[in-house]
Parts: structure tokens; sequence; C-alpha cells
């Protein structure tokens, strides 16, 4: 089968536990304001290409001795990965076979069944959350959070462990009252092991004005360290969870 | 204290065999780092002098004094001191702290331009005794050049011989002296020579002279000792005179030597034996322990040779390879770390950090997982560590060898190595295309064949091109070589470092190539992509249109990976077909330091589309900006050359920034000691760990004055930022760093 890969960084360590191979697809249907890699949303561009998941399994079984070193693995992100479930149902199969521990990162607005049948063979679901507030999350990424959460609610029925992911955008997801029923939504759900704080970050705004779209969120600062640090706390406090902010 | 009174005995005790006393005697130590303490008031307070000193000798352009007057030798200068009260260990190079002599019997020239260039005239008396009587290194090496071999060295195919300064990377066993005492060292080495072949030949000859100068040596050794209070005449009784004895010994080096790279072996875990016999009998505690070792690495701090610019230009910062070799496995399987392998690295805390000494973790997946956290934590906070893999090396060398300058192995005692800088690999396969003819100044510098006829570089062709130039620059390099080493032995031998070796002992000849991942990429477009070549008005190829992708080495691309493997595998097999001198057993690095700049500099356009004059890659890196996949593609890359086919060692330097290596300190430390695992599980050789935000060292640039000890390292030692060239620093900056956006 083949994956459309927008590209492969082999060495991160923020997508997941120890050193990762994380693999970029490409294409997805959100329009996040915010996002940094605008290049990965269109299912065809120049700068992705076609992988064969025989040359995939090469590049990411070299990683394994430094898989094995520190708990890592491979995640996909993107782009929405699932776009392309059948790829990586494929892949993680494969990675399971020889050891490798598996992830994807995904905003979660897909068909409930599609993520079902991706859950049996992957080891950690690096779930967004984008906004608590639904028509926040309308305006801000273009599409409701309904199927976002219900698909949070069955990766934690299925016992499959669970990273949060919250970007802080100024303005757009860092009202208290957004945060805080996030931490009331995730706290009874136990496969949650810990909540990442992203700041919202304007590194990767070239990219939007290379591509010739328009970047709306232009005059914003990223979030100060004292407000990452007040939401961590207030995260913690109504959800128990491990949180963990992003430089 | 009887001198060796408490240690266990072994064949150590009627031999001279430090590894034998070693490994009856010391204590391995998987414990954490919370025993270590703090600087000593003394030390603080000296550390707070020298710094000062340090300060003043940055302001006045890298040069603080210098004795023009008087050349040094192990005697020529009497004891001296920083601040007698504050100092534990003693012993300076001169008459003044940061002063540098001029070590003449490198080269003459080359100290009088060293002088000049800092503004200071050399004595004309000392010139003309020089001049009449006593030729040097240098000049034995330019009497016996053919214009072949110096037409080489001026166009930039091979340069950074070491035929005008002291070659460097022998390594005294210095441990030997505070074991056994100089007398008995001397007693060893005239029974060695009652022992010797009576038969008179150059070599036997040749050795008989040697021996002689190493006994003579170790007599001044003692008489330079005897200076400043001391009679090491004897072995030393406790832990403060062991270190002193074992400084003694290094000491005498620095002054009779301004080699290179003037490494120091592998010195922690034998102090350790004393320090804690000491410890143990309630002589001394934690904080006089670490004193000692502060104190050791204040004056190794301070080591210092008056260099000429040209030498500056190849190896910037003014290092020294103070190299200390830390850690490791022992060949019975249990590891060789200790309490004192902690506490040296502890003084990069208690000091703050420097490039000196040269500070080396023999890697192992078997160290013990403390000392593997401590020393990960440690470059995380300073960038001055660099690993090299134990348990590939331990094959080779056993567990008593130690690193000269940056990677290159040796047997304490029992080797040695003649340094032979590098060639520019890059350049050369611009000759092949040429025909031999030089990109940049058009002249005939190696073999003649006409330059490249066809439109488009077709591999096989370029390939046989490339085999002939390969023979010829080889057969070259072996020469010239055996004329210097010859020289350097005859006008500028190391009496007092080979003294501190066995008598008769293995050679290395220690050759380098650059620019292999550029030749590797050029190799590459020329086989997977199409490339047009361009002849410029003099009818030499100076331009490449290239059009399609090709692989490119840092990409774990086995395609474009095995053309560089084959690359180092063809060099040595060249080499080795050309005998060397003393039989020594030819090995290569790949390793640049700073000059794949200066290579670079001199390199035209390549067929992989660098740019003329551009920068090459350094040692075995991927040329920056080339790696697509992230960090352990290019990791994987370099892990493909074969350390077999290059015992001289294979040098990565790998920079990234803090928020790369994971959220928090305790997954930064977790993943970088990975990392490393991950990398020397494939049998990887050396890394260089950089960890650094690149806005500090933008800054830096500017602000040099608020950033006196930035640390960082480059293809196989570590230098202050501070130091380099702007040049030089805009190229460590521009290499990637490999952070995510």
């Amino acid at each position: 089968m083949l994956g459309r890969i927008h590209s492969i960084d082999t060495f991160s360590t923020l997508d997941g536990p120890g050193i990762r191979t994380v693999i970029f697809m490409q294409g997805c249907f959100l329009r996040c304001k915010y996002c940094h890699n605008p290049d990965t949303w269109s299912r065809e561009s120049d700068h992705s290409r076609d992988y064969t998941s025989e040359a995939l399994m090469h590049i990411i079984t070299r990683g394994k001795p430094y898989f094995d070193a520190t708990g890592g693995g491979i995640t996909f992100s993107g782009g929405e990965p699932l776009l392309q479930h059948q790829f990586l149902k494929e892949i993680f199969i494969l990675c399971r076979e020889i050891g490798i521990s598996t992830a994807f990162d995904s905003s979660l607005y897909v068909s409930t069944n599609i993520i079902d049948n991706l859950l049996s063979c992957t080891d950690l679901v690096l779930a967004d959350i984008k906004q608590m507030d639904r028509a926040k999350s309308q305006e801000l990424v273009g599409s409701g959070n309904e199927l976002n959460l219900s698909n949070i609610e069955l990766i934690n029925q299925r016992r499959v462990p669970i990273w949060i992911r919250y970007v802080v955008v100024p303005g757009w997801t860092d009202d208290r009252k957004d945060v805080e029923a996030m931490a009331r939504f995730i706290a009874p759900l136990t496969c949650i092991e810990r909540v990442d704080l992203l700041p919202y970050h304007a590194l990767g705004r070239h990219k939007w004005s290379m591509l010739g779209i328009k970047y709306d969120l232009k005059d914003l600062h990223p979030p100060s360290r004292e407000q990452m640090m007040e939401l961590k706390l207030l995260v913690e406090k109504h959800s128990s969870k491990q949180v963990v902010i992003h430089e | 204290m009887p001198a060796w009174a408490g240690f266990q005995p072994g064949p150590w005790v009627d031999n001279i065999d430090v590894r034998d006393f070693l490994q009856k005697n010391y204590r391995p130590y998987a414990g954490d780092s919370s025993f270590l303490s703090g600087p000593s008031d003394k030390t603080s307070r000296l550390w707070n002098k020298c710094q000062e000193l340090l300060r003043a000798e940055y302001r006045k352009g890298g040069v603080l004094d210098v004795d023009a007057r008087n050349p040094i030798t192990i005697t020529s200068h009497p004891p001296a001191y920083i601040d007698r009260e504050l100092e534990t260990i003693v012993g300076l190079q001169t008459d003044q702290p940061l002063k540098r002599a001029i070590n003449v019997f490198g080269g003459l020239n080359t100290s009088i331009k060293a002088c000049q260039a800092y503004g200071y005239e050399p004595d004309t008396q000392m010139i003309d005794f020089f001049r009449k009587y006593r030729p040097t290194h240098n000049d034995g090496v330019f009497a016996v050049y053919t214009p072949e071999m110096k037409m080489a060295r001026r166009v930039g195919i091979i340069t950074g011989l070491p035929d005008s300064y002291g070659r460097g990377r022998i390594i005294g066993d210095y441990r030997r002296v505070s074991l056994y005492g100089v007398d008995r060292l001397k007693a060893g080495k005239k029974s060695d020579l009652i022992l010797m072949d009576k038969k008179m030949e150059p070599s036997s000859i040749q050795l008989r002279e040697e021996v002689f100068c190493q006994i003579e040596a170790l007599q001044k050794m003692k008489e330079m000792a005897e200076g400043y209070g001391f009679n090491i005449s004897r072995p030393a009784d406790n832990a403060l005179e062991a270190v002193q004895w074992l400084y003694f010994a290094y000491l005498a080096a620095v002054k009779e030597q301004n080699g290179a790279a003037m490494s120091l072996g592998r010195i922690a875990n034998f102090l350790d034996i004393y320090i804690e016999r000491d410890i143990a009998q309630g002589l001394m505690g934690e904080i006089e322990a670490q004193e000692l070792i502060d104190q050791l690495v204040i004056k190794l701090r301070l080591v210092r040779h008056l260099r000429s610019p040209e030498y500056n230009e190849l190896f910037a910062g003014d290092p020294n390879w103070i190299t200390e070799s830390l850690g490791g496995m022992g060949t019975d399987g249990r590891h060789l770390v200790t309490r004192t392998s902690y506490r040296i690295l502890n003084s990069l805390y208690n000091l703050g950090p420097a490039p000196e000494p040269n500070m080396t973790v023999l890697w192992s997946e078997n160290l013990p997982d403390n000392f593997k956290y401590f020393c990960s934590d440690l470059s995380i906070n300073t960038s001055t560590l660099q690993y090299e893999n134990d348990d590939v090396m331990r094959r080779y060398y056993g567990d008593d060898y130690a690193i000269a300058c940056c990677v290159s192995a040796m047997k304490l005692g029992q080797e040695t190595q003649f340094f032979g800088a590098r060639c520019n690999l890059a350049k050369l396969l611009l000759y092949a295309i040429n025909g031999g003819r030089d990109e940049m100044t058009g002249e005939q510098v190696g073999v003649e064949i006409p330059v490249y006829e066809g439109s488009i570089l077709e591999y096989d062709e370029v390939m046989s091109r490339l085999k002939i130039q390969l023979e010829w620059l080889c057969e070259l390099y072996v020469n010239i070589m055996n004329v210097i080493h010859y020289m350097h032995d005859k006008y500028a031998y190391e009496a007092s470092q080979f003294a501190l070796h066995d008598s008769t002992i293995h050679h290395y000849m220690a050759f380098g190539i650059a620019g292999l991942s550029v030749a590797a990429d050029s190799l590459s477009a020329i086989k997977y992509a199409q490339v047009k070549p361009l002849q410029d008005e003099r009818g030499i190829i100076t331009d490449f249109s290239i059009e399609g992708d090709f692989p490119k080495f840092g990409n774990d691309e086995p395609r474009v990976d095995r053309i560089a493997a084959a690359l180092v595998e063809d060099f040595i097999n060249h080499l080795k077909k050309h005998p060397t001198y003393k039989n020594a057993e030819h090995t290569l690095s790949i390793l640049t330091i700073t000059s794949n700049v200066m290579y670079g500099k001199h390199t035209g356009t390549t067929p992989d589309g660098r740019q003329s004059g551009q920068p090459l890659a350094p040692g075995a890196n991927p040329l920056h900006g080339r790696e697509e996949h992230g960090a352990l593609a290019a990791l994987n890359s370099v892990a493909q050359l074969d350390y077999r086919h290059a015992r001289d060692g294979i040098s990565f330097t790998f920079s990234t920034v803090p928020s790369a290596l994971g959220v928090n300190r305790e997954e930064q430390v977790s993943n970088l000691t990975g990392l490393l695992s991950g990398y020397f599980m494939q049998n990887a050789h050396h890394m260089n760990v950089n960890v650094l935000n690149l806005e500090t060292l933008k800054e830096a640039m500017d602000h040099p004055e608020k950033y006196p000890d930035l640390t960082i390292r480059i293809s196989g030692y570590a230098v202050h930022f501070i130091k380099l060239t702007r040049e030089q620093q805009e190229e460590v900056i521009m290499r990637t760093f490999f952070k995510r956006m």
C-alpha cells in the first residue's frame, strides 16, 4: 500500500515518550487558524511523496536501537493521519511484529469505526482537544467538537493510553472557563496519562504566506510562561492529571 | 607512609605495569554524584585570580605575554607560581602564568613569525645560534621535501602537516612517575639499553640514542621538580604527591614540546586509588580530594603554546587537546568508573565550563546508568563532553588505552602515533575531473591526464579517474609523512614523553581525510542525477549544472552511504601499499577540527552543488542542510562508516537545542542517553554533543564579553566560542541545529 507523506523526522522527543520517528502525513480537512503545518492540508502537494509500506518500514526499523533505549517508537502526525488509516494500520501491524511501539497524533474529527479499527494495534493516542466550547470550536477550526470528544471517550473505553494535547491560543483557547471545562471532561477518563499544553507560536506563519493563504492571527503573541503555568495549575486542579508544558 | 602500603601487589611491583596496578587496586563506583563537593575556598580564590588573567589575555588579543628570549626546555625556566599560598598543585611552563615561551626545535621561522604576530621581537642572538648551529625539524623537512611535496602542501590538497610545529598526539604515561618515581624509571631504561641488540644498524643505533635521550629527560624532570622543592626520584607517598608527581611529568612534556595535541591519558582511576587510600586513613576528606583535582585542572587550563596565525586558522581557539579519557569497561567485565571519574567531571561545575582538559567519555552499553545520566546531564549543561565507543575500541586496544587529541586511541605506554593531519578528498575529486589540474590555481598538481571531455559526468569514468589520482596522492602522502617524522625524531624528539613509554613501542601513522560527505554527495550526484561539467576560460571544469535529485549523505540512504564507506576503505587500502617510517601501522581519521572552513575556502565548486569557497562539513558530518529526515538518519549514515578502516577515528558533531531533547530535564537526560546508546550500539565511533540555544550563539557573536565561558564542541574538541573567528562562528551556526520548526 502507498502512503502520502509530507515529511519524516527521525528524531523527535516531543510526540510521545522517548525518541520517536514522526511521520507527517499529507492531507487534513480541518483549517485551524493557528496551524503551523498548513502545507500538509491539501491531499496532493509538490513537497509530499508516496512511500510504500516497505520503504517506510525500512526507515522506521533503523530507529529501533534508539526506541529500545528510550521507550520510544513511531508517531503518525500530519496533517490528519487518520485520513490514511488503512496505511497506518498496515504499518502499525508491521511495527508490532518487530516490537516497535506505535502512536498517532490526531484531531479525532473522523468517524468512530475508523478509530476503533486502529486501536487494536495502537499503543498510544495523542489526542487533540481544540476547544471545549462548540461554537468557538466551529470558529477556530472550522468544525464542532462532538466527534472529537466522543472519540476520546471511545479510546478510553478501549483502554488505550491517551495523552491530551491542548494548544493555548491567546484569545481563542486560553479562557479559564474553557480550560477548566477541558480538565473536568478528562478527569474521569482513566486512560488519559498526561496532558501536554502547547503554547501557540508563530513559527509556521511564513508557510501561510508562501501558500498564499490569509493568516487571521497576525497580531497574536505567544502566551507568557506565567500564563502557561497558571493554566497548568488549573488543569491539574480539576483533572488530577500530570500536565506538561511544551516550549 | 611507605609509598605502596596497603596496595594489592602483583606483577606491577617488579615490572613497569601501571595497568596491572590499576586492575589490582581500583574500586569501581556505580553510585550517583551526591557525594561530590563544591570547590574549596583556596580553589575558588585561586581560580578567581586565574580568571582575571584569562580575561586580560582575551582583551590583549589572545596572548598575554611572550618570553621571546629564552627557548623553552624542561629546565629552561625557574620555578614560578600564581599565588603560592593558594596553590595545592604547583608548576608553570614559564616564569609567569599564561606567558608563552618559544619552542624553537619545531621550526625557527614559525617561532619568529609567531612572536612577531603578537608584537614581540625574538632575541637576535638566539636566532643566530639556531641559524648557525642548530637546524630545526622544519629545516630538516624542507631540506628533503621534493618540489611535488611542496606544491601539494601549497595548493592545499594536503595541509596542516606538522612540519613546522610539534607533531603531538603522543601520550606519556604520566602515571608512571607517581607510581614508580623517576629513579626506578631511569633504572628500567638503563637495563633496556643493556638488553638491546648489539648489532649496530640504523634502526638499533637510533633506538639506543633515543633511550639515552629519554634517560636524560627523566633526569631533567627530576631537576625541574627539585626547583619546586619536591623529590620525584621516589614514588609518591600519598594522593597529593601522586597528583603533583603526575603533573610534573605532564609539565615536562608541555615545556619540552608544543605538539598540536598534548593529551593527558587516563588518570582518573589511577589517582582514585591514592585518594581513596588517603580518605580511608582519615588523611583527607571529600573537599580536599576535590581540591586536588580542581587544582590540577586549573593548571591544565593554563597550559599555553605560542602559535602562528596560520596555525590558528586550522585549529582555532588556542586548543591543546589535553584529553582525559574517562569510563569504559575492563576486559574482565568490571566497569572503569570511579569516584574520581566524577571528581574530574565535577571540575566543570566547580570551575565552570571550559574546553580543557578535553573530557572524553569512553562509552559502553555496560557503564553504570548513574554515570551515563551524570554525563548526559553535564553535556546538556555545558556542551563540553565528547563520547567515544569503548565497546568498539576495547577490541583493539584493551582496557588501558587513551585518546590522543580528539579520536586517536592508543595503548598507554605501549603505543604512539605519527600525526599526519589530513588531505582534501573533495579537492581530489576535482583533480580527477580536471586531470590533476588544480581548479583554483590552474597548476598541474596531480597525475596529468586530459580534462574530462564528455558532456555528462559518467560515474564509472569519474571513478577510474579518481583511482588514478588517489594512487598518486596516497603514495605522496605516505612519503611526506615519512620525511616529517624522520626529521621530527631527529631534531625535535619528545624525550620526556617517550621516557614514559616502554622502550619498544608500536607506532601508528595517522592519515586523515576532510570533505568526505562532499565527495560522497558529488559521486552520488554523478551516479543518480545528471551532472554537466562546465569549463572556464582556462579549460578547467569549475562549475556544474545538475539535473535531477540524488541521495545525500546524512539521510540513512544506503545508495550514498555505501559510496562514502567505500571511499574510506579505498583510501586506507591505497595508503597501506606504501611502507612507512619505523614500520608504523597505517591508520586513517575522518576529522577536521576547524580546518573544514579553511579547506572549503580553497576548494572549487563541487559536483554536488556546493559552491566554491563554501566550508566542507566538519569531520564525518553530513554537509549542513542536507539532512532531510532529522538527526537519527544523520547518525545512522555516519554509523555506516566502518571503524576498522578508520582506526584513527570518525568524528561526528551533534548539535541541538535543549527543547528538542524533551520537555523537561529528566526527559532530556534520558533521551540524550538513549541517543548515545542507540548510536554506539551500531558500532559508531565518536560523538561531540552540543546542547545550545541558537540565540545564545548569535548573541555571543555580538557581545563576546558576556560569554567568556561559552564552550562548544567542534569536530573532536571543545573550544571557547568567542575565540573562533567570525567566519568559523558563522559556520557553526549555519551547521544544522536539529530543531524542528
